[in-house]
């Protein structure tokens, strides 16, 4: 076995990166920033990035830096929780509904395909909008229509694991259906899934940053990359620092879970 | 050779690899008369897939060809690709080991043919049309002007193969070059395609250059052949005289090989070991190692493909042991 | 079987699924909280008008006659009036829709424009630095939310540079296609980067395959390969991705129209949905469903006229 001396392919390394030092910012904001996120500074309005701040201050003299960096907690948390449950909740549905197979599996593959071209956006926008702005509600929304994409990726792999022979040898051994289910052909079923897991993480933020900007996920004044841009989106002529940096790091941290997607996806092809 | 359609002088093909250059084709010699069927034999890496699209130019990228290969007068190692392209399809055409992947999958057989016809020809529309109507006859499927207009996937196995046959010879080309065509196939069908060809070769008149691992084919079909070992030339001649007395080793254990009906039973003659791979190529003698025949000369210095007769030639510094020991194929 | 007796197939089909969509969509509005009467009435309502609501929904009669109810009324495009803006549901669906799938249309246009030639730079060049370039920059763009991007073009060519007018609509047709330049332009971006990837492994995979050697031994022109043999052919797995993209990039709309204040149906949308406009939003959400569902059957359409395999 090479697995030793196996070279992790640089996605991986640079999305592992990324993802970490975010991660250290979200848990520890408070460290690294310089300024108090949420204190006004009525002294120090809509000033160009300087050594005093190097990304600037906003229309109320908040520290541009400061509410990136604490604005990491609210957006990976964003990355994590809307999508770990449509994550479990799909992976469950879909390993038994393409155990299952048959009609069970045709009615659903219907079901999964009417939600899936319906937009995406516009369904959450419309739960949201029946439970009212905020982030569990926007949590709660992004997951009742994302779980459906696990549960595709898994039936489809569970329906190949099905046939294999070590399913099967399971089947002779006696083994309930259950148990087969779930400790022998979603281990090795879930792969795609994970992969997937990781794209859509990224696309979370997406969401919950337009959700912020659009003023139905996280509310101000609390710091959010979203929130943030809409904050500055009618002084862009004037103060083009309060909405601009915040966008850049969206787009790190987007392309640091893509990039762990992509390294994650290169490891398990080699290993096949 | 001097009356040769197709003379091939020293063809040399590297890749550049990870791995560094690899030599696939190593100073490959052979010549093939007008109206000949040449085999050229060999396992699976021997080079013998690549020297065929080696003589067209149809390589991918990072690959480099040396040497001479002579059609007709002209070199076309060194042709610019515009002549060449002319050469391809028009006066040399090629088919390949597996039609359903060779044949273009959304287009119409019809199309498929009369595009090499636009290419290479002055026909109008009306001449393609019935020129590919022609075709398909010649090639034996029924029903031809209605299955012009069909899909590669609604013809059967054999009948691709059939298929392709005529797209390839579509433009009357001189040279037939066959990377395996009949491997895919089943046996019955295989027959079939490999009498296709015979007559195809004595309607038409021209030269075939089959590519195949095996030998039975190589009985049936072929007048002159050469058997390749990691990417040389071992041995050429007439099929006869090499099946009659081979004199590599190597040769003759591929001829022991072959299992044969209707005789006392014998056990198969194996060659032990397996065929270097690119990047390993001994010393000497490529085939040394797995040879019982080798001494210390094969490990030293390789043997230079020498003519011993007329229209025979061998790289072995033996080949009179080998030839002494006798021909499990006699 | 021949192409048409096919696109009959798919059109016959398109009923069941239309069904579905009306199934849903009275079902949905029935599960918000509260009754849809007041729903459609908003808080300000006679008596008379709630009776008259009520018939007209006949919230006393049967759901299977409730049910029969919308469907005539949809049938005779009566969607109701819009609460906020005291019009017909389907007048304002009539002039805000062709807005935004004008947007759309052009967006896919433009996405194809910049995807497929860069696929086939990327492709044809794969691994060296023209490929990793371009996969990058549209690594980026993938990562990009539509909002920012369409803040910072609309700030950069709108404000700063002029060259484009700083969101609106217009008037004529040419000048409507001006306006609707620049955020086309954002919407497709993020459409590109996905079709771009997917066109260049396809194409990649094209070009190893056997009958492009073939194509090769029959000494045809190399433009003639790419396009006849290597194009089409990789064409195919795109198409159906564009397809299942109409979902994302109906959204993007939304976050667009929103950005550069363009009136079409994606802004209408959210405005309803904060405004609690429930006939308004039960009516796009009609017609944003039938305009997925045919939007899929032209892709659909278009892949069985690319690849024959698909209609037999």
């Amino acid at each position: 076995m090479a697995a030793a001396r196996v070279r992790l392919p640089r996605p991986l390394i640079l999305g592992g990166a990324i993802l970490g030092v975010s991660m250290i910012l979200a848990i520890f904001p408070s460290a690294f920033a310089p300024y108090d996120p949420i204190a006004f500074d009525y002294g120090a309005l809509s000033q160009a990035p300087s050594l005093a701040h190097p990304f600037g201050t906003d229309n109320f003299g908040r520290d541009v830096l400061s509410r990136i960096i604490h604005a990491y907690r609210i957006d990976m948390q964003i990355a994590i929780f809307a999508t770990v449950f449509a994550f479990v909740f799909g992976t469950i549905v879909g390993a038994v509904v393409g155990y299952v197979g048959g009609r069970t599996e045709a009615l659903f593959g219907r079901l999964v395909d009417a939600i899936i071209t319906f937009p995406f956006l516009v369904l959450v926008i419309a739960i949201v909008s029946v439970l009212g702005p905020g982030l569990i509600n926007m949590y709660i929304a992004v997951s009742v229509v994302g779980w459906v994409f696990y549960a595709r990726i898994i039936a489809a792999e569970i329906k190949v694991q099905k046939r294999l022979d070590y399913a099967d040898a399971g089947r002779a051994m006696g083994y309930t259906h259950l148990r087969i289910i779930f400790r022998h052909l979603l281990p090795n079923a879930i792969t795609p899934a994970v992969v997937y897991w990781m794209t859509d993480m990224a696309l979370a933020i997406l969401l919950g940053s337009s959700l912020g900007y659009l003023g139905l996920g996280a509310q101000p004044p609390a710091a959010e990359w979203g929130v943030q841009i809409a904050d500055g989106k009618n002084f862009m002529t004037t103060a083009w620092w309060i909405s601009v940096f915040p966008g850049i790091f969206i787009i790190l941290t987007g392309l640091g879970f893509s990039l762990l997607g992509d390294g994650l996806a290169e490891v398990m092809r080699a290993r096949k | 050779m001097k009356d040769a359609v197709l003379s091939v002088q020293k063809l040399t093909t590297r890749f550049q690899t990870p791995r560094g250059l690899l030599t696939a084709v190593d100073e490959v010699s052979f010549d093939v008369r007008p109206g000949e069927i040449f085999g050229l034999v060999g396992e699976s890496g021997s080079g013998k897939s690549v020297t065929l699209r080696s003589l067209t130019r149809l390589l991918p990228t990072g690959a480099s060809v040396d040497g001479v290969v002579l059609w007709q007068g002209r070199d076309l190692v060194g042709m610019p690709d515009a002549a060449l392209r002319g050469v391809r399809g028009g006066q040399i055409s090629m088919i390949f080991q597996e039609p359903m992947t060779a044949l273009n999958p959304v287009l119409p057989i019809r199309v498929q043919i009369t595009e090499n016809l636009r290419a290479h020809t002055d026909l109008n529309a009306a001449a393609r049309a019935a020129r590919a109507r022609e075709l398909l006859d010649m090639v034996g499927i029924p029903d031809a002007a209605r299955r012009l207009d069909e899909y590669p996937h609604q013809f059967s196995g054999g009948m691709r193969q059939r298929a392709m046959i005529a797209i390839a010879l579509a433009s009357n080309p001189r040279l037939l070059l066959a990377d395996e065509p009949t491997t895919a196939l089943d046996v019955t069908i295989q027959d079939q395609i490999l009498n296709l060809l015979l007559d195809l070769r004595d309607e038409l008149g021209m030269s075939v250059v089959f590519v195949t691992h095996d030998l039975g084919v190589v009985a049936a079909t072929c007048d002159r052949m050469a058997v390749m070992y990691a990417g040389r030339i071992v041995e050429t001649g007439t099929v006869a005289e090499v099946f009659r007395g081979p004199m590599h080793a190597y040769t003759r254990g591929l001829l022991g090989s072959i299992p044969r009906a209707g005789t006392e039973r014998t056990p198969l003659l194996s060659i032990e070991g397996t065929p270097p791979g690119l990047a390993a190529i001994p010393d000497g003698c490529a085939f040394h190692p797995r040879c019982s025949f080798a001494s210390d000369l094969c490990r030293a210095s390789r043997p230079v493909l020498a003519a011993i007769g007329p229209d025979r030639a061998v790289a072995c510094n033996h080949a009179d042991a080998v030839r002494a020991a006798g021909s499990p194929a006699a | 079987m021949p192409l048409s007796e096919f696109i009959a197939r798919r059109l016959l089909q398109l009923i069941p699924t239309l069904i579905f969509i009306l199934i849903v969509v009275f079902v949905l509005v029935r599960l918000l909280p509260g009754d849809p009467t007041s729903a459609i009435l908003g808080d300000r309502g006679t008596d008379a008008d709630i009776d008259r609501i009520n018939r007209q929904l006949g919230i006393d009669r049967s759901i299977p006659v409730q049910f029969w109810l919308f469907v005539k009324s949809v049938f005779t495009a009566d969607l109701g009036n819009s609460i906020v803006l005291k019009r017909p549901v389907t007048e304002l669906i009539v002039q805000r829709l062709p807005v935004t799938v004008a947007l759309t249309a052009l967006a896919a246009l433009i996405a194809l424009c910049l995807a497929v030639p860069l696929a086939f730079v990327a492709a044809l060049r794969r691994d060296q630095l023209a490929d990793n370039a371009i996969r990058g920059g549209f690594q980026i763009g993938l990562s990009m939310p539509v909002f920012y991007l369409g803040l910072i073009l609309l700030t950069v060519f709108g404000a700063k540079l002029h060259w484009f007018p700083v969101g609106g609509y217009g008037e004529t047709f040419l000048d409507r296609l001006y306006h609707l330049i620049l955020p086309a332009t954002t919407l497709a971006l993020s459409l590109s980067a996905v079709l771009m990837r997917n066109l260049r492994a396809a194409i990649i995979g094209v070009v190893d395959a056997e009958y492009v050697s073939f194509a090769r031994a029959k000494g045809l022109a190399p433009r003639l390969i790419l396009i006849r043999h290597v194009l089409r052919n990789a064409l195919i797995s795109t198409v159906t991705l564009f397809g299942l993209s109409i979902g994302t990039l109906l959204g993007g709309a939304v976050i667009t129209e929103t950005v550069f204040a363009i009136p079409g149906a994606g802004r209408l949308m959210i405005d309803s949905i904060y405004g609690r406009d429930y006939p308004v939003v039960q009516g796009l959400t009609l017609a944003l469903a039938v305009l997925v569902s045919i939007t899929f059957l032209l892709t659909d359409l278009l892949q069985a006229w690319l690849d024959p395999r698909v209609a037999r």
